[in-house]
């Protein structure tokens, strides 16, 4: 498991691998964003915690179609799928491995780009912790939609369709948190639903990808 | 250890293509698959390594012991010969990939990007990584394919050895590689083309 790990970050640093891909998005939406809704500092700072928040979900949507699709045209899945590994050890790993090479350097540069967008000093810790806790549903999520789509040849566009909708409850209470930790009230009830949903994707979505794996490996 | 194939029916995009395959693989055997193109060879490979379910019949002994060869090697472009290698001996808890490297002749590509290769040498690379899974059945579909006639030989010594070792091979081939295995023709076992119902029917 540590080798499927270790290989897809390596894949992901080299040569068109994509690492960077989202963080260069997610850094040119935002900066886009003033540019178009206009050098207004209330009005930047009230919407910042949602634009950070559409547009880290946006840059994620981008890489997911490489989770599954390159491994399943070289015919590395249907090996991997004979290999000692479960599919649920394999799609799992690889949504860990989505995670660190997109939704981890999303999440730690979210706080930096909130300079660009006047985001108020109190709400720097809430949109790092919501992004952190969001953003594992948001892989494990990509991943089983990767999954659906992965015999389709140009199954990009079909996988944003699909995952979009599902990524709406993460968005949700993710933004909810982090602007109500802008505006110091309680930010209690968004967090522990938020927590709940990537809890609760970690630990079933695994098992339904590598279903609708084994399905589309047929 | 002897793959056991009993009244074995596959179905491909949900038509049945083969019916009533029985036949055993015992350890030290080649078992050679034949048949024209399109008759259900891959199909059938398929089924045996688990990667579909079968339409009737079962196969047992297969879990856990198959190393299985697709028509796609399964190579990483970006990584190099070893770094590939390293991989697949990995997941599978094998350790040393120097039988395999110089088995296939790869010595001199070590360090090469296998994107960098060409096809044969790709070919001999993913026929390099069943020495590294060290599993005893080996399911070859097509082997063969864009080897030249060195190693073409240099791959049957490797089968060979295998079987020797007491392993077995499943193998799907057109060529004649010089083994002294079985020979399975899959011809008679077409499937006949499902019945038409009266409804259908009606209309042609």
């Amino acid at each position: 498991m540590i080798a499927l790990l270790l290989r897809d970050l390596k894949l992901a640093m080299r040569a068109g691998g994509g690492f960077g891909l989202g963080l260069s998005f997610f850094l040119i939406v935002t900066v886009m964003v003033p540019f178009a809704v206009g050098p207004e500092t209330e009005l930047l700072s009230r919407i910042a915690p949602g634009v950070l928040w559409i547009g880290a979900l946006l840059a994620c949507l981008l890489s997911l179609d490489r989770i599954l699709a390159l491994d399943w045209e070289d015919g590395s899945l249907d090996l991997l799928a004979t290999a000692p590994l479960p599919l649920e050890a394999i799609v799992t790993i690889k949504s860990l491995a989505h995670w660190i090479t997109t939704g981890l350097p999303l999440v730690l540069i979210a706080p930096v780009l909130g300079v660009l967008l006047h985001l108020p000093a109190s709400a720097y810790l809430w949109i790092f912790v919501s992004l952190l806790l969001g953003t594992p549903a948001l892989s494990v999520i990509g991943t089983f939609g990767a999954a659906l789509t992965v015999g389709l040849k140009r199954g990009g566009l079909l996988l944003s369709l699909l995952v979009l909708p599902l990524y709406v409850p993460t968005l949700i209470f993710g933004a909810e948190m982090a602007r109500r930790g802008a505006s110091g009230l309680s930010i209690e009830t968004p967090m522990l639903l938020l927590a709940g949903i990537s809890a609760a994707s970690v630990a079933l979505l695994p098992f339904a990808s590598a279903a609708v794996l084994r399905i589309n490996l047929r | 250890m002897t793959l056991t194939v009993s009244d074995l029916s596959v179905a491909r995009g949900g038509l049945p293509v083969l019916e009533g395959l029985s036949f055993d693989l015992p350890a030290g055997v080649a078992l050679i698959l034949r048949g024209p193109n399109g008759i259900g060879k891959t199909t059938l490979l398929r089924t045996i390594a688990g990667l579909q379910p079968p339409l009737k019949g079962t196969v047992s002994g297969a879990e856990d012991q198959i190393a299985y060869a697709a028509h796609a090697d399964g190579i990483k472009p970006t990584l190099t010969v070893v770094e590939n290698l390293i991989f697949w001996a990995n997941v599978f808890d094998h350790t040393g990939i120097e039988e395999a490297i110089e088995s296939f002749n790869l010595t001199a590509l070590r360090d090469r990007p296998a994107g960098a290769l060409s096809a044969g040498q790709k070919r001999r690379l993913g026929l390099a990584r069943m020495l590294v899974t060290g599993r005893p059945i080996w399911i070859l579909d097509e082997p063969t394919v864009s080897l030249d006639t060195d190693h073409v030989r240099q791959f049957a010594d490797v089968v060979r050895r295998h079987l020797e070792g007491g392993g077995s091979a499943l193998i799907a081939t057109h060529i004649d590689l010089g083994l002294e295995g079985t020979v399975l023709n899959v011809g008679p076992f077409k499937a006949a083309p499902p019945p038409i119902d009266d409804f259908d029917g009606g209309f042609l």
